[in-house]
């Protein structure tokens, strides 16, 4: 699905990834942990082309095609997603106009259809009417992003934290939608679908079961391995003796 | 007392304008007469369009009530609700000797030039008045269009809700192709009598030779509302105006939204007072602007608390899309007494580039982003009216916004 190769990237000539691979196959979910300003949410913006994150060296290859140079919108064409951790405000935009536009409609009315999706998330009608992320709570925001997923369908998802400043309620409803996103609960050989996400507290990793983890520190990828094992070496050592260990052992 | 209105206006002759650059009145003709139509249909192909980008419909369908005003004749004017009333203003004031009441009572007829420019050489404008007790839902419609080059259309337009009655009324103002160069003036008093509201929903379609200097002033009396919609989206040589709406009475309501859409070499100086004089009466003045090429927007709101317990808020935002364009917000409070509550809130800034990514990442090409941000931007959510005129405004708002952009 997924294919990086020997990734630079500068935001505002500052070099923040340098020489990154990762490669992401259709069907798997990957998880990316790392400590604040290790490059993260710079890995996920330049997968998704975002123009201030420059790619300096390097490829990325998305279902066979080389998109290094494609505009954003190109990327979500092909099927490339994202749950922002830090949307912007749009004043007078509705998260109900950003479901259509997500739905792939220019315009359109909150309908029937909208409705009973965001009924699933526990969204409100009248929420779909309040300008997106405009007074939002950290919750709201988290909802609202996997609402605009919802109706997008793309192939591959980017989470960034989308368990930051959730309550425990809606922790497992989010996690419960995000398992359908990514094809979670269709077995191993059925799933097409893939994901990639940031996590810090690892909760949402409760409900849904990753393929693989990978530990990010100074814009590389450290090291890589089961979920589990590298949740468990961070939890008890810390980013950078996780790091160590692997570079002793191999991997975890 | 009539004679006393001339000669101040007489004297009024020469007075420039607090604001707004000055015009010389005596460059524009007054243009010839026009043959009245028996339906607002008749009106030439050609026009139409011109009406429908104004917001007013030639089939007078969902209409109570038709006002044509062309250059300086009335060519239509028909009701079709009772409890309504229609026709010239010339007309009214001969018809009821009690007008003299309201004439120049909210705007001083001395005010300047303009104001005696229009008392001295009247051509018309409409009069409408909803009886006492009639809520008419349905909309009237008044357009003041200009089909003749180089001429001045001066009107005079009077307003009146009568006791508990509701008025909603769309005025368009429309000019055509043919007319390289124009100046309206229009004076606009409306009298919001005891629990009687009226919403004013104004659409100006003007052109890049086009000079206007409305006067408006509203009076609202007890328990009485006023909601103001103006929508200005298409260039103009220069718009200068400042209506005020005075709270008289208790618990008076006020609400002013404008959006302007300013391009070209559009000068525009727009504003919205309101007086709190009533006790507990409350004014909301919102306001969007957007300036792009070399459009010079100047974007007032000014609110004055002068009776226990009012209350006023001005919220005023300005989106720039181009380096040679300007925005000038200047909000406004005064308050002479302890026990009352003004705020306000202005922004100038552009389009955030990471809305733009963020609409991206959902699928939009950055055009379309672009522009779903400025609808957006100017997507006021229009309060007071009912939902079918509010629909209707929405639908009129999107179809000049289609046009500008």
């Amino acid at each position: 699905m997924l294919k990086i190769k020997n990734l630079t990237v500068e935001v505002e000539g500052k070099g923040i990834i340098r020489d990154l691979n990762l490669n992401i196959e259709s069907g798997e979910v990957h998880v990316l942990f790392g400590p604040n300003g290790c490059g993260k949410t710079t890995l996920l913006m330049t997968i998704l082309g975002f123009p201030n994150y420059k790619v300096k060296k390097g490829t990325i290859t998305f279902k066979g095609v080389d998109i290094t140079d494609f505009t954003t919108n190109e990327r979500v064409k092909l099927g490339m997603g994202m749950s922002f951790q830090h949307p912007p405000e749009i004043r007078g935009v509705k998260l109900g106009d950003m479901v259509n536009i997500a739905l792939g409609k220019k315009e359109g009315e909150i309908d029937e259809s909208m409705i009973e999706l965001a009924k699933r998330l526990n969204i409100a009608v009248e929420f779909l009417n309040r300008d997106v992320n405009l007074g939002f709570s950290g919750g709201e925001v988290k909802r609202s992003e996997i609402l605009q997923l919802l109706a997008q369908a793309p192939d591959f998802i980017m989470f960034d934290e989308p368990d930051s400043g959730v309550d425990v309620e809606n922790i497992e409803l989010i996690g419960k939608i995000m398992c359908e996103l990514l094809d979670r609960n269709k077995l191993p050989s059925k799933r097409e679908r893939s994901g990639l996400i940031i996590t810090h507290s690892g909760f949402v990793m409760h409900y849904i079961k990753a393929d693989r983890a990978h530990v990010m520190l100074n814009g590389r990828i450290a090291c890589s391995g089961m979920p589990d094992e590298i949740t468990k070496r961070i939890m008890e050592d810390g980013f950078e003796r996780c790091v160590e260990l692997c570079s002793v052992k191999g991997a975890c | 007392m009539k004679e006393d209105r001339i000669e101040r206006a007489e004297r009024a002759r020469a007075k420039k304008a607090a604001l707004g650059e000055d015009i010389a009145i005596e460059d524009y003709g007054t243009g010839k007469e026009h043959d009245a139509l028996t339906s607002l249909d008749e009106i030439p192909e050609e026009y139409k369009q011109n009406l429908l980008d104004a917001g007013i419909e030639p089939s007078e369908r969902e209409r109570s009530g038709s006002f044509l005003q062309r250059d300086r004749s009335v060519i239509f004017s028909k009701v079709k609700y009772p409890g309504l009333e229609l026709m010239s203003t010339a007309d009214a004031i001969k018809k009821y000797g009690w007008l003299k009441e309201y004439l120049w009572k909210a705007i001083p007829v001395d005010q300047d030039k303009y104001t005696a420019e229009v008392e001295l050489d009247q051509t018309h404008g409409y009069f409408i008045r909803s009886e006492a007790g009639a809520r008419v839902t349905m909309p009237v419609q008044s357009c003041l269009f200009i089909t003749s080059d180089r001429i001045r259309q001066n009107v005079h337009n009077i307003v009146i809700a009568e006791e508990n009655s509701e008025l909603h009324l769309i005025t368009g103002c429309a000019v055509s192709h043919s007319v390289s160069s124009a100046l309206h003036l229009g004076v606009s008093e409306f009298y919001v009598k005891k629990g009687a509201k009226i919403t004013f929903t104004m659409i100006h379609s003007w052109s890049s030779g086009v000079e206007v200097r409305p006067r408006s002033a509203v009076v609202i009396e007890d328990d009485g509302t006023y909601v103001s919609n103006y929508i200005l989206m298409t260039p103009v040589k220069s718009l200068q105006t400042y209506p005020t709406t005075y709270c008289v009475g208790k618990n008076a309501r006020a609400t002013s939204q404008s959006i302007v859409y300013a391009s070209g070499d559009t000068k525009i100086d727009v504003g919205s007072r309101a007086v709190l004089q009533g006790e507990g009466s409350k004014a909301e003045i919102i306001s969007r602007a957007i300036a792009t090429d070399n459009a010079r927007i100047i974007a007032r709101g000014d609110v004055i608390g002068e009776a226990a317990d009012a209350k006023g808020h001005i919220e005023c935002r300005g989106l720039m899309l181009s380096d040679t364009a300007t925005i000038d917000s200047i909000p406004e409070l005064k308050a002479t007494r302890r026990d009352l509550e003004l705020s306000h809130e202005a922004a100038v800034g552009k389009i955030a580039e990471e809305e733009i990514q963020y609409l991206m990442a959902r699928g939009l090409s950055e055009d379309e982003a672009t522009s779903v941000i400025i609808r957006g931007f100017l997507n006021v959510d229009i309060t007071g009216l009912p939902d079918a005129l509010a629909k209707e405004t929405k639908k009129m708002f999107d179809m000049s916004l289609e046009k500008v952009m």
